[in-house]
This record gives structure tokens, C-alpha cells and sequence, in this order.
């Protein structure tokens, strides 16, 4: 009954899944980091079986490549001393987002379950990223405008948060001499 | 043919939650980002899958949004982590209670 799509689809998605609990879990954030590099990566084939290859590519440049390394970049000039927290205060910590999340993903699953126009197969198809920038660039031209402008207001953001404070300290001694 | 529809939301609505237990559960910041991504990667999938669901390109084209929102967020949010280290020399959220009498 399963085809070979379907087994693909079911094996990347397991991939996904058990990159994706290992990379909340961890204690050392470089390993939690490469962890979900490991889940974006399995996750842009899927969005390849469902018909979006140029999403499958951007989700590797952007996410597993842009993002993540960013990330990295971070974690590492920051020199982060190793986390002191004990497991008692990790468990107390854990505890009431599982059993929230679960209660919620309990009821959303059900949902989907009992929907019957979700049972169908998905027939396969495929959108050239050609007809894809076409209908992108003819229909959402504006909204496209719109998320240049929040990159660029991001990119003014991130460079005034970013830029270097005059050392409070040494401050006060040029005003001594 | 590939798998039902119900299967796709299911998975996303699988890594929606792993996102949202992570933000709410990790006291570090970095942490909390990444749980944030999951989220929206999550929405992303639940896009792409009903874009072929329905046979319509905006599924799709969303998904494009969802990236340039997430770049930004992630960009703003570094920055404003690096910031905070800066100011109080750590990175779990506990310890940014500078507003705390």
C-alpha cells in the first residue's frame, strides 16, 4: 500500500522528528545547534515531495545555512561559561510545557484525524521555481516590497543593538585627566 | 501518490509543539530563538503541504514571508542578545530582571 514516495516521505519525517527532540534537549547549545542544522536538512526534502524544490533550496541556504550559522557565530563570541543547572531544576522546568504541549497536540491530532478530506492521498506535483517567481513576483509583488523593508529595518536594528558603547569606566578617567 | 494530508499536519503539528515546549521550558535565550525557529518552520511545512493539497502557488509563496520574517527575527533577536550579555554578563532569561524592584 505505501509507496516508495510515501516510505521516503515517513523516513525523513522520523529524521526530523528525533533531530529535532535532540536538539531541544541538549545542555551544550553548539550541539543543539547542529542538531536542528541535521532537522532542516531532512526537513528540505520533504518540502521537495511536496511539490516546492525552490523552497526545499532556500530552506537549506537560508535555515540550515544562513540561520544556523549565525547562531554558531554567536555562541561562540559570547564564550559562554558551561551551564550550571542541575537536573532537578531541568525536570521542574519541563514538566508543565510537555503536559501543555501534549494536551494541545492530543486535540490538534484528533482533529486531523477526523477530517475526511485529509485521508486522501496527495496526488504529486510540482511547481518549477520559473512559474514559482512568476506567480510570486505577479501576484505578492507588494508583500515582497514589504519584506525587503522588515529585512532592511531588521538589518538598521540589528547594527545600532550591535554597535559598541563608550566603556563607562574609561569614560570617567578622560574626564579626570 | 504520496501520504494524506493529515500526515503532513500531523508532522508539523509534531515540531510546532517541540518548538513551543523548548521556548517555554529553556531559561536560555539562544534557546528560546531556537524554539522560535522550529515554530516557524513548522508553519512553513503546514504551508508547503496545503499549497499541494489545494493545487494553488500562495501556499508557497507564504513560505517565502515566513523566511524573510524569520531572517529578521533572528537578526534582531542575536543582536539583542549579544546586547544583554553585555549589560549583565549572561545569557539565561533569569537573570535580565534589571526592572525587578
Amino acid at each position: 500500500m505505501m509507496t516508495l514516495l510515501g516510505a521516503i516521505f515517513y523516513l525523513l519525517a522520523g529524521i526530523t522528528l528525533i533531530a529535532t527532540a535532540l536538539a531541544i534537549t541538549r545542555r551544550q547549545l553548539v550541539h543543539a545547534v547542529v542538531y536542528l542544522t541535521v532537522s532542516f536538512f531532512s526537513l528540505a526534502p520533504i518540502f521537495y515531495l511536496l511539490g516546492a524544490p525552490f523552497l526545499a533550496l532556500l530552506e537549506i541556504i537560508i535555515y540550515a545555512g544562513a540561520i544556523m550559522i549565525l547562531f554558531l557565530f554567536i555562541i561562540m563570541m559570547l564564550r559562554l561559561p558551561p551551564s550550571g543547572q542541575t537536573l532537578a531544576v531541568h525536570a521542574r522546568q519541563w514538566w508543565p510545557a510537555i503536559i501543555l504541549a501534549s494536551i494541545s497536540l492530543v486535540i490538534t491530532i484528533w482533529f486531523f484525524l477526523n477530517d475526511p478530506l485529509g485521508q486522501l492521498p496527495l496526488a504529486p506535483a510540482m511547481a518549477t521555481p520559473k512559474s514559482f517567481g512568476l506567480f510570486l513576483f505577479h501576484a505578492y509583488w507588494f508583500p515582497v516590497e514589504i519584506a525587503s523593508v522588515i529585512l532592511f529595518v531588521a538589518l538598521v536594528g540589528a547594527l545600532y543593538l550591535g554597535r559598541r558603547e563608550k566603556n563607562p569606566d574609561q569614560a570617567a578617567t578622560e574626564e579626570r585627566t | 501518490m504520496i501520504v494524506p494530508f493529515s500526515h503532513v499536519l500531523i508532522l508539523a503539528g509534531l515540531l510546532f509543539f517541540m518548538g513551543a515546549a523548548c521556548t517555554v521550558a529553556r531559561r536560555n535565550v539562544l534557546m528560546i530563538l531556537i524554539g522560535v525557529e522550529i515554530m516557524l518552520n513548522a508553519a512553513g511545512l503546514a504551508f508547503v503541504g496545503a499549497s499541494l493539497k489545494w493545487g494553488y502557488l500562495d501556499g508557497q509563496a507564504f513560505v517565502i514571508f515566513i523566511m524573510a520574517v524569520a531572517a529578521a527575527e533572528v537578526a534582531v533577536g542575536l543582536a539583542l542578545i549579544v546586547y544583554c550579555h553585555r549589560r549583565t554578563g549572561s545569557v539565561n532569561a533569569d537573570h535580565f530582571s534589571l526592572l525587578k524592584g
